[in-house]
């Protein structure tokens, strides 16, 4: 069989060199600009938001928005002391919820029963469990705990919000721990066990210091994504104009507070709507960088 | 041999305390990790139970007629379910291109490193954005802005039925493209990895024999990471139709089925917000079973991307 390319140069020799006028080349270049023109479009949402995030939130961050409770309608000035306050006794009470049950399960599906069918189970429920809407998780709690009134007769509390965002927290943290576990290396567990140390003594001495650092990723980015929440919040924890009265009383949040007052007619109302919103995006976006520099750290 | 170095080489008897508290511990993480699967069956189970009454006295009419009228306990979910499918399929047809062209861009090395670093951390910053921070965004920025576009459209294609109306400010096509903006990060981040992960060597061949980089990418890279993809486009397809804040504070929320993209719409979710905390009676029930729709929908999308990328990834 012949060489039958129709490139050659003038003595015969296949032509290799790059021509960048055939229609394949134009079309690969027309590509790339499309890729990265979309590649532009993609980032253009973060900055438009943050750019106006900063720029009518920061303007109003001052002593007072800390400390002052917000204004009633119509009326001028006030701040967001209250769901400051609120956004942190939610996002703490999720916490404790999620982060021990998340990393008993962890441990579960890591060092009792990698492949086993129960802990296949546990997997694919854990994978359904974070794919379920976050309002979803509102509608469960107020049908279970707002209005069965379990809790000391209160329909609407602080502890209903932050159970309603212990079931969005608890997917990450299963998993992460469960991945976490994963890396850490069998030598160091058989090591463990040779040197007669108990399966419980190994886990809790061994095997989870060395995963620290992806677990506390998880957590971290898992706190992040719970701060944030809405959708689980506006008919469990409710909202108060007023100080926390504990948590057992409908409490304050930033989300809620930005989701009432933004639909406020307003102006007042608006502008702490947006003060609120740097404050709760500032708030994200550090634990979202201090999970990344937990990451690069334990890398090194 | 004498007994005493006889006893150092005995093995240890543990004390039943250590025995305990050993058998204590599997258990308890046995019980910890059975919570999720409680949890979720209770979720079903609470909704279900919650919706059963007006199951009962509606049957599936709710799922297609769009009454919803708390003074004459009329209720159906029609439009908000059509609204629910119309703004998740509509986002993702817009969202699909634009991040897997993303995600192409940032896995080939068209533009230094440090710069693709840089696009990718910013698309994944963009995920831990508060849905409500968008939705707040949205009223006061984005709507405002895009509505000469919107009334152009109403103007030029009004003859469609899709923009039949003029746009007043909320409606499903600004909901649209929050929507656009919320689950561009997740498909973006997924193709990454799964683009991530096609071996070099399938590249090396593709360009050995020849081939430009997009002769490369659309029938070598893609191809073989298309089980990530389907798979991330599937939970972005679950996101978008649970999506609740940023969907509810722009959508306009009005119950009345209408085909125009410009008018006022619904969604379950949005529904769900607006109207739970002062429902009672047969509404809480009505909106039970709209809630139960959603979960069904939502996890039928997401049982079916987790067999999708079982199914169909490529062995290498």
């Amino acid at each position: 069989m012949t060489f039958t390319s129709s490139a050659r140069t003038a003595d015969g020799r296949p032509d290799l060199a790059y021509k960048p006028n055939l229609s394949r080349n134009i079309g690969s270049r027309i590509l790339t600009i499309i890729a990265g023109l979309f590649a532009g479009i993609a980032v253009l949402p973060l900055v438009l938001v943050l750019g106006y995030v900063l720029l009518k939130g920061a303007s109003k961050i001052s002593f007072t928005l800390f400390t002052e409770l917000p204004p009633p309608p119509g009326l001028e000035g006030g701040g967001i002391g209250n769901a400051v306050i609120g956004t942190f006794v939610v996002t703490i009470i999720a916490g404790l919820v999620a982060i021990p049950v998340g990393v008993g399960g962890g441990i579960f599906l890591a060092e009792y029963s990698r492949g086993g069918s129960f802990a296949q189970f546990i997997r694919f429920g854990t994978n359904v469990l974070s794919g379920v809407p976050s309002i979803i998780a509102g509608v469960f709690i107020y049908g279970t705990i707002v209005t069965s009134r379990i809790v000391f007769g209160n329909a609407y509390s602080a502890l209903a919000g932050g159970v309603a965002l212990s079931i969005l927290m608890l997917p990450t943290v299963i998993k992460t721990t469960d991945e976490g576990l994963k890396l850490v290396p069998d030598d160091l567990r058989r090591a463990s066990l040779g040197v007669g140390a108990s399966r419980f003594v190994t886990i809790i001495r061994i095997t989870l210091p060395t995963a620290f650092t992806p677990i506390a990723t998880g957590v971290v980015l898992a706190i992040a994504r719970a701060a944030g929440e809405t959708a689980p919040l506006i008919f469990t924890a409710l909202f108060s104009p007023f100080w926390a009265e504990g948590v057992f009383n409908p409490i304050a949040t930033l989300s809620v507070l930005i989701y009432n007052f933004a639909i406020m007619p307003y102006e007042a109302q608006n502008e702490l709507a947006w003060a609120a919103s740097f404050v709760l995006v500032a708030m994200i976006l550090i634990l979202n960088l201090f999970s990344r520099w937990l990451a690069q750290f334990a890398s090194k | 041999m004498s007994t005493d170095t006889g006893k150092l080489y005995l093995l240890r008897h543990r004390p039943p305390s250590e025995k305990l508290v050993d058998v204590a511990f599997k258990n308890l993480a046995v019980i910890l990790a059975s919570v999720v699967a409680l949890v979720l069956f209770a979720i079903l189970l609470v909704v279900f139970f919650g919706g059963l009454e007006s199951m009962g006295r509606y049957g599936w009419t709710f799922l297609v007629t769009s009454d919803w009228n708390p003074v004459d306990d009329q209720y159906g979910a029609g439009a908000a379910i059509y609204g629910t499918l119309v703004t998740s399929l509509l986002s993702l047809i817009i969202a699909v291109p634009l991040g897997v062209g993303t995600a192409i861009f940032i896995t080939e090395n068209i533009i230094p490193r440090k710069i693709r670093n840089v696009i990718g951390l910013m698309v994944e910053l963009l995920a831990a954005i508060p849905s409500v921070v968008l939705g707040l965004w949205a009223i006061f920025v984005m709507e405002p802005f895009i509505r000469p576009a919107l009334e152009l459209l109403h103007t030029l294609m009004g003859w469609l039925p899709f923009f039949s109306t003029p746009p007043m400010g909320p409606g499903t096509l600004p909901a649209v493209l929050i929507l656009v903006v919320m689950i561009l990060p997740i498909i973006t981040a997924i193709s990454r990895d799964s683009l991530n992960q096609v071996p070099p060597k399938l590249r090396q061949a593709a360009y050995g024999i020849g081939t430009t980089r997009w002769g490369a990418i659309m029938n070598v890279l893609l191809p073989a990471a298309v089980s990530g993809i389907v798979g991330g486009v599937m939970l972005a397809l679950g996101r978008a139709m649970g999506e609740t804040m940023a969907v509810t504070m722009i959508i306009g929320n009005s119950n009345n089925f209408s085909l125009s993209l410009l008018a006022p719409g619904n969604t379950i979710a949005s529904m769900l917000a607006n109207q739970f905390g002062e429902a009672d009676g047969s509404q809480v029930s009505s909106l039970m079973y709209a809630a139960f729709v959603l979960i069904i929908m939502t996890l039928a999308v997401n049982i079916f991307a987790q067999w999708m990328v079982k199914r169909l990834s490529l062995k290498y």
